[in-house]
C-alpha cells in the first residue's frame, strides 16, 4: 500500500523546502509529519519521503533508525512516555512504571491489554523540577502520584473512542 | 532572599507569550535598535563587555565565539540555536522557550544583525511540544509586525527565523551533531576543526549558542554589556542567569540569580532546604549529570593566594559561587547550572547506574570507546546493584572510564567518564561494599513511597 500525504501536509511540505538551501533537511520534519499521519514510520512512509526528497531509502531508513521518537513498529493510539532518568527516579520514577506495567499488563515497548496505550521509556525530559512526570502524546504530565496518573489516564481513555482502533487509522495496525 | 529578575522579568505576566501582552515591557525595542541605529560592530562590543560566558554548559565566553566567525564571500552564515535541552537535571531553556519566547526571537534578530546573517534556524526537541508551538505563534506574531521577514524594521537586512524539531537524541545536543541533524542525517558528531564558525550548517560558517546565551542579548543592549555584566558576583562571567534545582529538595525548580550564588543558597534559600529534614545532604550533582559529583563535607583546599580558590579557602565545596572557573578549579563543572540534590537515603551505586544506562542509550555509536564504554559501565553497575558484583569492580569502573576519556570525536565520552570517575572517587567505599555484598533492593524511589506518592 502506497503511502501519500494529505494535501494540506503536502502545503506544509512545500512551505519547509523553502526554508532550507538542501531538500534533505526537511527529512526530519517530514518524517515527523508522516508519522502523525499514519501513527508510525511505515516502510511505505520511508519510501514516500525517500521520494519526495530525492534521496536513496537506506538513508531515510539510517535517520528513522538513529532517532528514538519515530516509531519502528505500529502503536497505540496514546503512548505513554514515563522518564526514568535521576531527578525523576529520585522523587518516584520507578513505582510510576512499575504501577504503570501493572495497569497496562504490559512491559515497557508493549501495548496495553485495552490496545489504547503503548508504553515506552524515556530518558531525561527536560522537567527534573517537576519530576516524577510522564509524557502521553504532546502532554506532559508533571509533580505525579500513582493516584494523580490514575486519573489522567482514565479521562484518556474515556476520550480515545474504540472506533478509532476498529478503524485502525492510528490503530495497532 | 532578594534576586534580580531580568531575563525572567515576563514570566509572571498572564500569557507572556502573546506579544500584545508584553509590549509595553519592552518587547522588541532592543531589536528594533540594533536594525534601525546600531552597526553590527557595536552590538559584538556590548556582548563581549558583558563577559557572557555560554549557557549551554560549556561556558565559552559568547562574544568571543561572535568573533571566530569566518568572513565568506561566497558563503552567507547561519545562526542556529540549541534548543535541544536534555542534559539530565537540566530544564531550564524551556521555560524561556514557554513563558517568554519573544525574548528568543528577539535575540535571534540581534543576533543576525551582529554576525551579518540571515537565516537562523532554533533546533527544539520534538518533546516540548509546548515550546515549539509557543516559539512558532511567536516568530509568526513578529513576522506579521515586521520584525521577521525580508526587511524587519524597514531595514534592508533581511532575517528568517524557522524552529527546526529533532527527534529524540541527546546527542543533538552536541553543536556538530545538531548540525547533521539539522541537515537531515542522523545525529553523528562531525570532526573539529573545521568548527562550525568556519564550517557549520549546510557547509556555511555557523553560529550555534544556548537558548539562554542568545535570550540574553535584549537585554545585554537594553542595559549595556559593562552594567549587565556587573550584576555577577564573578570575574569574568557576567550578569545573572537561570538557577535549576531538582532532586530532594522541597521546593524544585527554575530561579534566576546573579552569576555566583552558592549551592548552599541554591539548596537551603532558593530551594527549600532538604525534603526530608531528618536526611541531610548527602551529595549534590552541579550542573546537569555530566559534571561531576560535590560532598557538603569536602573542604576547598587553597592556601596558596594565587589560587583560584583561595578566597574559599576551608569553606565547604557548597560555599564556593558557582561560576564557569570556580567550578572548574573545584574539580567539576558549572554546565548548565542546574543541580540535582541527593540526601543520605541515596545509594551512589544506583546513581552511578542510572546516569550509566542515560548514557549507554544515548552513545550515538561512532566511536568504538564511547559505545562500547557507557554500556560496559552499565553492565558493571548493573553487576553491582544486583549483588553479582566484585570488590574489585570499582577499580574497574576506574579503568573503563579512564579508556573513554579523550579517545573519541567529540565531548560525550568524557561526559560519560566524569561524572563516573567521580562517584568512584568520592563514593569508593559504597562500590566497594556493594561489590561486596550487592546493594540489596532499590533505594532511589524510596522518597515516593516516603511522600506517600505510590504504594
Amino acid at each position: 500500500m502506497t503511502f501519500t500525504l494529505a494535501a494540506e501536509s503536502e502545503k506544509i511540505v512545500d512551505e519547509l523546502l523553502t526554508r532550507y538551501p538542501t531538500k534533505q533537511a526537511a527529512c526530519l520534519p517530514l518524517l515527523h509529519l508522516c508519522q502523525r499521519q499514519a501513527g508510525w514510520v511505515s516502510p511505505d512512509v520511508i519510501q514516500y519521503v525517500s521520494r519526495r526528497l530525492e534521496l536513496p531509502a537506506s538513508e531515510v531508513q539510517g535517520v528513522v533508525t538513529f532517532y528514538t521518537m519515530y516509531h519502528q513498529k505500529p502503536v497505540a493510539p496514546n503512548v505513554v512516555w514515563v522518564c526514568r532518568t535521576l531527578s525523576c527516579e529520585l522523587r518516584g520514577a520507578r513505582e510510576l512504571q512499575a504501577h504503570l506495567e501493572q495497569r497496562f499488563g504490559c512491559g515497557v515497548n508493549g501495548t496495553s491489554q485495552d490496545g489504547l496505550f503503548t508504553l515506552k521509556k524515556a530518558e531525561c525530559l527536560a522537567a527534573c523540577g517537576q519530576a516524577p512526570m510522564v509524557q502521553i502524546n504532546d502532554d506532559y504530565h508533571e509533580n505525579l502520584t500513582v493516584d494523580a496518573l490514575d486519573r489522567i489516564l482514565d479521562d484518556i481513555a474515556a476520550k480515545t473512542s474504540k472506533a478509532k482502533i476498529s478503524n485502525g487509522a492510528n490503530g495497532k495496525g | 532572599m532578594d534576586l534580580p529578575c531580568v531575563l525572567t522579568n515576563r514570566y509572571r505576566v498572564p500569557q507572556s507569550w502573546s506579544l500584545r501582552n508584553i509590549e509595553s515591557l519592552g518587547a522588541y525595542e532592543q531589536a528594533k535598535r540594533a536594525y534601525t541605529q546600531l552597526e553590527a560592530a557595536a552590538i559584538m562590543g556590548e556582548v563581549k563587555e558583558a563577559n557572557i560566558r555560554g549557557r549551554g554548559g560549556a561556558g565559552f565566553p559568547a562574544g568571543m565565539k561572535w568573533g571566530f566567525l569566518a568572513k565568506d564571500a561566497q558563503l552567507k552564515p547561519y545562526l542556529v540555536v540549541n534548543a535541544d535541552e536534555g542534559e539530565p537535571g537540566t530544564f531550564k531553556d524551556r521555560t524561556i522557550m514557554e513563558r517568554d519566547p519573544h525574548r528568543l526571537v528577539e535575540g535571534c534578530l540581534i543576533a543576525l544583525k551582529a554576525v551579518g546573517a540571515h537565516v537562523c534556524y532554533i533546533y527544539v526537541r520534538c518533546e516540548l511540544v509546548t515550546s515549539i508551538r509557543r516559539l512558532e505563534a511567536a516568530i509568526e506574531e513578529a513576522r506579521e509586525r515586521g520584525y521577521v521577514g525580508e526587511r524587519p524594521f524597514g531595514v534592508d537586512h533581511p532575517a528568517h527565523i524557522y524552529v527546526h524539531m529533532g527527534a529524540g537524541a541527546y546527542i543533538c545536543g552536541e553543536e556538530t551533531a545538531l548540525l547533521n541533524s539539522l541537515e537531515g542525517k542522523r545525529g553523528e558528531p562531525r570532526l573539529k576543526p573545521p568548527f562550525p564558525a568556519v564550517k557549520g550548517a549546510f557547509g556555511a560558517p555557523t553560529i550555534v549558542n544556548n537558548v539562554e546565551t542568545v535570550a540574553t542579548v535584549p537585554d545585554i543592549l537594553r542595559m549595556g554589556g559593562k552594567v549587565w555584566s556587573e550584576q555577577s558576583r564573578l570575574p569574568r562571567d557576567g550578569g545573572t542567569r537561570l538557577y535549576g534545582i531538582s532532586g530532594h529538595v522541597k521546593k524544585p525548580g527554575i530561579i534566576e540569580g546573579p552569576v555566583g550564588l552558592t549551592l548552599r543558597e541554591l539548596i537551603y534559600d532558593i530551594g527549600g532546604g532538604m525534603l526530608h529534614p531528618e536526611r541531610p545532604l548527602k551529595a549534590v550533582i552541579p550542573g546537569g549529570s555530566s559534571t561531576p559529583v560535590l560532598r557538603p563535607g569536602d573542604l576547598v583546599h587553597a592556601p596558596d593566594a594565587n589560587h583560584p580558590l583561595h578566597a574559599w579557602h576551608g569553606k565547604s565545596h557548597i560555599d564556593v559561587p558557582m561560576g564557569v572557573d570556580t567550578m572548574r578549579a573545584l574539580g567539576t563543572m558549572l554546565g548548565t547550572c542546574c543541580a540535582i540534590v541527593m540526601d543520605t537515603s541515596t545509594s551512589m551505586v544506583d546513581v552511578a547506574c542510572n546516569l550509566m544506562k542515560f548514557y549507554s542509550h544515548e552513545s550515538c555509536g561512532q566511536c568504538t570507546p564511547c559505545r562500547e564504554g557507557s554500556g560496559w559501565l552499565h553492565d558493571v553497575l548493573k553487576n553491582l546493584q544486583a549483588g553479582r558484583g566484585r570488590a574489585e569492580d570499582a577499580d574497574l569502573l576506574v579503568e573503563i572510564a579512564n579508556n573513554m576519556m579523550g579517545n573519541t570525536i567529540c565531548a560525550f565520552a568524557d561526559g560519560t567518564a566524569m561524572p563516573m570517575l567521580g562517584l568512584v572517587q568520592k563514593f569508593r567505599d559504597e562500590f566497594i561494599e556493594a561489590g561486596k555484598r550487592g546493594v540489596g533492593s532499590h533505594t532511589l524511589g524510596a522518597t515516593a513511597r516516603a511522600l506517600g506518592g505510590a504504594p
